[in-house]
């Protein structure tokens, strides 16, 4: 890459979700912190791949982005303009550039709609194809992933998890975007059908020029896909860095228990190796810890961890850490 | 090491209305005392089913078991009383589900749950089984397990809840834990925090553990041998270093290559295996993997070859070419 270009610039970022009590003068009693301040670019053409675990904030931080869920707080610059303070038409056509690829095939085809009427229905919305041109249209869009143009015709039910994700990412190429938020796409998948997936993914990237945000929590498909790497606990983001930089060299110790946890595909190299178990599950976003989110599972934790929010700053050049410490 | 089950030829069908379904097509495997055996496969091989099969645990109708053998001490499970079945389940072979989520039943407390297998076959007191509820619960790392006995499932976490399963599995000291891909819904920590349990167990208790999984990277550091399933047979078993280093059939080189690996430097694209995993509305005549196979031949579709041979002490691979050369065995 050359010159970098900023595609999306996200700014403080939060989401919070209100927990309401009571059915008639029902008032808010707290709030489920999904995320908490988050900030980062995404660069013209490059994959950021955000992982976490379950419940980390990672699906509500891409469908924000989305504006699927409006942000409490916060900007996500596109193109020069804020999404957040779009509205709207003018939200609907920006939304043209931003398109989302979801986890579960399953459930996130219309069975009642053939694929030609799936695949259409974007275009239908934003008035680009109509009528034979469309049909036209959702044919190329079909081979570009890889099926057979005859399937327009006939029905979700009738294609396998690898074929229905395949419809699912020709919907989201629909209208051409220039982001993609692919979350947790592969991981409904089996094993040998995922890299079907994600080696198409890869080679329209590479023939559209697409960016993608890519969600997962398998961190070596996220290792393999992304170019730059962000990992989120609780909310924040606790570590971003470049691929090789994230995973030869982690500085949080969150990011070092997660890489260490993941198993290895080699007898060999699983004898040798330490793992770092992290005690305890991950607290509740409802009330999260003081100071550092991860305090309490963390074995560097001291005092000041209690008591102030560790900066988000860069450690060495591109490779931001939220820790007080120097952990290496 | 004593040979401690021995299954054999075991066919499982299922009726359905598209047809009948030959899920499990002439599985057959031994397992020695204090081995640990993972399976491996994607869904719809026939790795569960075949476990179910073996522990008559397959509604039926639809599911049939319709030929096998499985050997336990000598006697088979297949044709033995419901009665003697029913003292071996839970007690001697036992069971951890997939789903921490579902597995239990919501509106039984945690300590009755757990220990429910000690009062049905030790006939023991409420008491006496729920102190020896406490002892497991402790075991396998619940925090204040004394307090949490009258805890529902709903206030445990998944990762307690998929623990106290274990406990529960472990109460009677079985001689065979079936895990049937218990941290698959679990995170990659908490995935570290059983499988480092469930190995200081197996030292401990000395059981023989059978680890049901799709992930290749679990079974790695766990297993001691592995079976690869797929339509319905075993394609490929092997001592576990022997799979990983030296895999023979094209299926299990096809599945490693699709893994990405985290110590990988530079870029590799992914082997992707093309095409789907077959639907078995009848028994493979030929090769199960042929359609998708690169190295097949004009023989892999006329004849489906069993479990031979090949280099190595106690590796087997049902393939007819040797992916090394491209050529016939």
């Amino acid at each position: 890459m050359t010159e970098k270009q900023v595609l999306l610039q996200v700014e403080n970022l939060y989401k919070h979700f209100p927990i309401k009590k009571g059915i008639i003068f029902s008032k808010q009693t707290g709030s489920v912190h999904a995320v908490d301040g988050i900030s980062f670019n995404i660069y013209n053409g490059e994959t950021l791949g955000l992982v976490g675990e379950s419940g980390c904030g990672k699906s509500t931080t891409g469908r924000t982005i989305l504006q699927l869920y409006r942000p409490t707080s916060g900007s996500v610059i596109f193109d020069g303009e804020d999404l957040a303070k779009l509205k709207g038409e003018n939200l609907r056509r920006k939304r043209r550039d931003l398109q989302m690829i979801f986890q579960d095939p399953y459930a996130s085809l219309n069975p009642r709609m053939t694929v030609g009427q799936i695949i259409g229905e974007p275009m239908e919305i934003h008035g680009t194809y109509k009528g034979a041109a469309q049909s036209k249209r959702v044919q190329e869009l079909l081979q570009l992933v890889g099926l057979n143009g005859a399937f327009a015709n006939r029905y979700p039910h009738e294609f396998s998890g690898g074929q229905r994700q395949r419809i699912g990412v020709a919907r989201a190429l629909a209208l051409e975007p220039k982001l993609i938020v692919c979350d947790e796409p592969i991981s409904a998948l089996d094993v040998s059908i995922q890299a079907q997936v994600v080696n198409l993914l890869e080679d329209l990237q590479s023939t559209l020029g697409l960016t993608y945000l890519f969600i997962a929590h398998d961190l070596s498909m996220v290792r393999h896909i992304s170019d730059r790497v962000a990992v989120m606990y609780l909310g924040i983001i606790v570590e971003l860095a470049d691929r090789n930089e994230l995973y030869s060299n982690p500085r949080h110790p969150y990011t070092q228990a997660l890489l260490s946890a993941v198993p290895f595909p080699d007898p060999f190299v699983e004898e040798k190796r330490k793992r770092i178990i992290l005690e305890g599950d991950v607290p509740s976003p409802v009330n999260p810890p003081s100071g550092c989110r991860f305090r309490t599972r963390c074995q560097y934790a001291k005092e000041i961890c209690a008591e102030e929010k560790p900066a988000f700053r860069e450690i060495a050049k591109d490779h931001f850490v939220a820790c007080h410490f120097d952990i290496s | 090491m004593a040979e401690l089950l021995k299954v054999e030829g075991l066919e499982t069908h299922f009726q359905t209305r598209e047809g009948v379904i030959h899920a499990v097509n002439g599985v057959s495997f031994n397992l020695k005392e204090g081995e640990t055996l993972g399976i491996v496969g994607e869904s719809g091989c026939g790795k569960s089913v075949s476990m179910m099969s073996m522990l008559r645990l397959i509604p039926s109708p639809p599911g049939k078991v319709v030929a096998g053998k499985a050997l336990f001490e000598g006697n088979d499970l297949l044709t033995m009383t419901d009665e003697s079945i029913r003292n071996i389940r839970g007690a001697k072979i036992s069971v951890v589900f997939q789903d921490p989520m579902t597995s239990f039943n919501p509106v039984l407390t945690i300590g009755d749950q757990v220990s429910e297998p000690y009062r049905v076959h030790h006939q023991a007191g409420k008491k006496e089984a729920l102190e020896r509820a406490v002892k497991y619960l402790d075991l396998v790392g619940i925090p204040n397990a004394r307090e949490r006995l009258n805890d529902y499932p709903h206030q445990f976490s998944g990762g307690m809840r998929q623990r106290a399963m274990i406990a529960m599995g472990l109460i009677c000291e079985p001689q065979i834990l079936i895990a049937d891909e218990p941290t698959t819904a679990l995170d990659v920590t908490i995935q570290a925090q059983i499988i480092e349990l469930v190995k200081r167990l197996r030292d401990e208790l000395g059981m023989a553990i059978i680890w049901i999984t799709h992930d290749l990277g679990i079974i790695a550091g766990l297993a001691d041998r592995v079976n690869v399933m797929y339509g319905g047979y075993i394609i490929e078993t092997a001592p576990v270093k022997d799979i990983y280093k030296n895999p023979q059939h094209p299926y299990t080189i096809g599945l490693l290559g699709s893994l990405p690996r985290m110590d990988e430097t530079g870029y590799r694209r992914l082997t992707s295996i093309d095409g789907l995993p077959p639907i078995l509305l009848e028994k493979p005549a030929y090769c199960p993997f042929e359609p998708r196979c690169h190295y097949a031949k004009e023989r892999c579709r006329k004849e489906n070859p069993g479990l031979m041979q090949v280099e190595g002490d106690g590796h087997f691979t049902a393939c007819w070419v040797n992916p090394k050369t491209g050529k016939e065995y």
